[in-house]
């Protein structure tokens, strides 16, 4: 099995009734369901090997070279924004209650409160820093300090897909007991296609296992709404996928939109779940015309440590002349024979209530989405 | 932010023969210094040495296994 990232599976959970009940005594902070989704990420070990928030170092190594302080490549800041007022109130060496609501979700020990450039932030991060991105434009919006420190979680934030919630503890074993020595993982924020599916059933014939990962979390207006995603999957699934070499878990983060960076970041977190292999799409994580089609691509030959293997892959589209679903690599025809998988055409039927053609969506997985009122976050 | 942060290089020496190996290898490839082909190679190399997981112990592993019966996801 492959190593966690940084070589340990970090376990940070504190579910003793004593501990929530100390919790009430002591100075709080507020945190929203992502921020809480994503204790939980650190204390179960998705983000392994972070233990908490980033202290001043390794953010701004982040920053600087995609890598934490200690030179393990890291993309994606893991980041608490707190305001003047909270920093005033707070010291170096306090225990900090983090409280979601009325549920206390877990403990800080803070070590370190410090200012940052938000123009560097996006610059870096995102590679631009226009507000029409929704990640720069998310990150207008935080507080002016960051706190780092570890973390103890002291209760699961809620989850509206209980039954597909699995941490890396819980599909190491899995994939062991299905006895996949290799796995791909698909990291996936749609409802799937004819492409997708071929995109994964390509990265499937050469490893054991095939881990569908989607992403459940804040997403933009447009994108599906995660029952949809998950209704449409299991459609797949018991329609079109072979079960003793392809499963699905969620996973509870929001959407950075950092393109290439969050490649990066996606491909680590499913090093973390025990996956070997990692699928990076045409314009993986992106959004609008932030990033070139395969800068996602490139990124990774800045990481040659990373250890989970990228699979690259170019988009599918049937071709009549081929009869079949291909991609340019294999097909010699030009673009007249060809069909693309239009997400935009998509879309644009199910809002009609109509199935798209089959060549483009298994009428199975239409189905499941047509069930829904309105499949599109509003 | 940028100020006093220190540029974190450091110079290690390599016979001179060696450099100009690497500086004709790297001609035409996507790498533009003889530094960063150095830094590529021994990342690569050094993450190779990554400590073998610690195996769960057998109860954590048997309550693990629990939930994904329970789940369906194991028979
Ligand atoms: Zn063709």
């Amino acid at each position: 099995m492959i190593s966690p990232h940084g070589g340990k599976l970090i376990e940070r959970l504190d579910f003793s009734e004593k501990s929530r009940e100390e919790a009430n005594e002591l100075p709080r902070l507020s945190v929203n369901l992502d921020e809480s989704r994503d204790l939980a990420n650190i204390a179960h070990g998705v983000f392994s090997p972070l233990e908490g928030y980033m202290v001043r170092e390794d953010f701004e190594n982040v920053l600087e070279d995609g890598r934490l302080a200690n030179d393990l490549p890291w993309t994606i800041p893991i980041t608490k924004d707190i305001s003047e007022e909270d920093k005033n109130r707070l010291k170096e060496g306090d225990t900090v209650a983090l409280f979601y609501n009325d549920t206390p979700i877990a403990l800080l020990n803070v070590e370190e409160i410090y200012t940052y450039d938000k123009k560097e932030y996006a610059e870096k991060v995102f590679r631009t820093t226009s507000i029409e991105h929704p990640g720069v434009a998310n990150l207008m919006k935080k507080k002016e300090y960051l706190v780092g420190g570890k973390i103890t979680l002291l209760n699961d934030p809620p989850t509206k897909f209980p039954q597909y919630k699995l941490w890396p503890k819980e599909t190491r074993v899995l994939f062991k007991e299905k006895g996949w020595k290799t796995v791909v993982g698909f990291q996936t924020r749609n409802a799937p296609h004819v492409g997708h599916e071929y995109v994964q059933k390509a990265a499937l014939t050469f490893v054991d296992g095939l881990f569908i990962n989607p992403l459940i979390g804040k997403k933009k207006k447009g994108d599906f709404r995660d029952e949809v995603i998950i209704a449409a999957y299991d459609a797949l699934f018991e329609h079109y996928y072979p079960k003793n070499s392809a499963t699905l878990g969620i996973l509870e983060t929001e959407m950075r939109y950092a393109g290439p960076r969050e490649a990066i970041f996606h491909a680590i977190m499913r090093k973390n779940f025990g996956c070997t292999h990692f699928i990076v799409g045409r314009d993986h994580a992106g959004v609008g015309n932030f990033y070139g089609p395969f800068d996602a691509h490139e990124i990774f030959y800045e990481y040659p440590d990373l250890k989970i293997e990228p699979l690259f892959f170019r988009s599918f589209y049937y071709c009549k002349k081929c009869g079949s679903v291909v991609n340019d690599k294999i097909c010699p025809h030009g673009p007249e024979f060809r069909v693309n998988f239009s997400g935009t055409k998509i879309r644009e039927l199910l809002l009609k209530g109509e199935r798209p053609p089959e060549l483009m969506m298994r009428p199975e997985v239409a189905d499941a989405i047509l069930q829904f009122d309105n499949p599109f976050v509003e | 932010m940028t100020e006093g942060k220190e540029k974190k290089y450091t110079t290690v020496s390599i016979p001179t023969t060696l450099f100009k190996k690497i500086e004709r290898r790297i001609k035409g490839t996507g790498f533009t210094s003889v530094s960063s082909y150095v830094t590529y190679v021994l990342r690569e190399i050094i993450a190779e040495d990554e400590v073998p997981e610690e195996p769960f112990s057998k109860e954590d592993e048997e309550r693990v296994k629990e939930r994904l019966r329970a789940l369906g996801y194991l028979e």
